[in-house]
């Protein structure tokens, strides 16, 4: 089993089947033949400039570009999960709290799987930190993005509610506990489902990707059921802590519910 | 005793007054004169310059947890955050008994405890919220419309419940559109002045 490398004329050949989502959009006048085109045209950008920038880094093989590529998808992540919100916390701190929680449990992960778990030389080599930072943080983000809708919708929603518990005497934690563990739940979904539907729904990405460049199924499995570990760990994490980060930015320490700390909805 | 010392709330000039133990102050005004935000204010539900005091001790000296334990605001619309009226009450087998004894005063029979709230009428999830405000003897009580869905039976019960806390000692805040509720149980009188509506500029001054 050996690699097989794409020619650029390959890829010519394959974006013949994007052409026919266009024609589909045509005949049936769905008017998306810009938007699939414009899609299409970024996708191609993007893959074209991530792969020469990993080249490059991987080339360097230098702490530092390493690191600025990671700082890079710290505030990708921040825009990602901040533009996602239907109810925005105001500030700086909405953007803290999305990029924070699943960049830090993502760089444990990381760090704990490129030291521990595949003991590659040294650990920081940035062809095995970065892409598996990158799917924790991936993963993780989609969690986030979860617990903070939950807790922004569940504290406005039922406002009268906490405010009757804090009005009792209970602490913000306290009144805020419904909405909390809601909110935790819903984080958790995707990484239940995903490991669920691993290799019976589809193949991961990954796994696949491997099988491609020609490592044997069973190594490439491994390497997901790593992965999938990592995953459910870095997402629980960052869930945990968006979690209780969001509630004590919604709260203050005088046990108040503060909603006006909410931007108005859009 | 109940003591405030300029504070301030959104829309109202700084207020300062005192309710002794015992005594009910029962604060009137036009709706939108911020009664609402006033008793908030007091339970530190909201934040507001200026200071308050329950027998001598400033309300950031304390926790705002502790400061609510004894300072009890009981909110027009009560709301419930469980699925029965039974699991918001505070734990303890003689907790329980005085919260059934209480409900019984107000007319409540105890085993609407255990029934849903969805399925309790407004009167009855308003006389519980009640029983949950004062079972844990909170040093003040601040109610705010506490007979508003009551027809004029079970008001009377509530009143007596309030003339019974009174007895007890607690200062009382009250905020109620009955005019006879307020006059027969008021010992003073706060009178708040109707909101004023923002002046709409007319023109450009150069």
């Amino acid at each position: 089993m050996t690699y097989v490398p794409i020619e650029l004329s390959g890829l010519a050949l394959a974006s013949v089947l994007l052409i026919l989502s266009g024609a589909i959009s045509l005949w049936y006048r769905l008017g998306l033949e810009r938007s699939i085109a414009v899609a299409a045209v970024r996708m191609v950008v993007q893959l074209a400039v991530i792969g020469l920038v990993l080249k490059f880094i991987f080339e360097v093989d230098a702490p530092l570009w390493t690191a600025l590529f990671a700082l890079l998808m710290l505030a990708a992540t921040g825009y990602e999960v901040t533009s996602r919100q239907d109810r925005r916390i105001k500030g700086w701190q909405a953007f803290a709290l999305g990029a924070g929680p699943p960049f830090a449990a993502g760089l444990v992960a990381t760090v704990f799987a490129t030291t521990a778990v595949i003991g590659n030389d040294p650990w920081y080599a940035p062809r095995f930190l970065l892409p598996v930072l990158g799917m924790m943080i991936g993963n993780a983000l989609s969690g986030v993005s979860l617990v903070l809708d939950t807790v922004t919708e569940g504290l406005s929603r039922e406002q009268a509610a906490v405010e009757a518990r804090l009005a009792l005497g209970h602490s913000r934690f306290e009144a805020a506990s419904g909405v909390l563990r809601r909110a935790l739940k819903s984080g958790l979904m995707p990484i239940l489902t995903a490991m669920a539907a691993a290799g019976v729904v589809s193949l991961p990405g990954m796994m696949t990707g491997q099988i491609l460049a020609g490592i044997s199924p069973v190594q490439a499995a491994k390497y997901q059921v790593m992965i999938m570990f990592l995953i459910a760990g870095s997402t629980g994490l960052a869930v945990l802590m968006a979690g209780i980060g969001s509630i004590l930015l919604l709260t203050d320490d005088r046990h108040r519910l503060r909603l006006d700390r909410l931007a108005a909805k859009g | 005793m109940l003591r405030a010392e300029r504070l301030k709330t959104a829309g109202l000039p700084p207020l300062s007054f005192e309710v002794a133990n015992g005594e009910c102050l029962v604060v009137e005004g036009p709706s939108g004169a911020g009664k609402t935000r006033l008793l908030r204010a007091i339970a530190d539900l909201d934040a507001a310059p200026g200071q308050v005091f329950v027998d001598g001790a400033e309300r950031r000296e304390m926790a705002a947890t502790r400061w609510r334990q004894l300072v009890r605001y009981a909110a027009a619309e009560p709301q419930w955050w469980t699925d029965t009226p039974r699991e918001a009450m505070p734990d303890g087998p003689q907790v329980m008994a005085r919260v059934e004894r209480m409900a019984a005063s107000l007319g409540v029979a105890p085993e609407l405890l255990d029934r849903p709230v969805s399925l309790l009428s407004t009167g009855e999830r308003q006389r519980l919220a009640l029983v949950r405000a004062v079972v844990d003897e909170p040093r003040v009580l601040l109610l705010d419309e506490p007979t508003a869905s009551l027809d004029v039976g079970s008001a009377a019960l509530v009143e007596e419940l309030i003339r019974f806390q009174l007895l007890a000692g607690r200062a009382v805040v009250l905020v109620s559109h009955d005019t006879g509720l307020a006059a027969r149980l008021a010992h003073a009188r706060l009178q708040l002045a109707p909101p004023v509506t923002p002046r709409r500029a007319t023109g450009v001054m150069p």
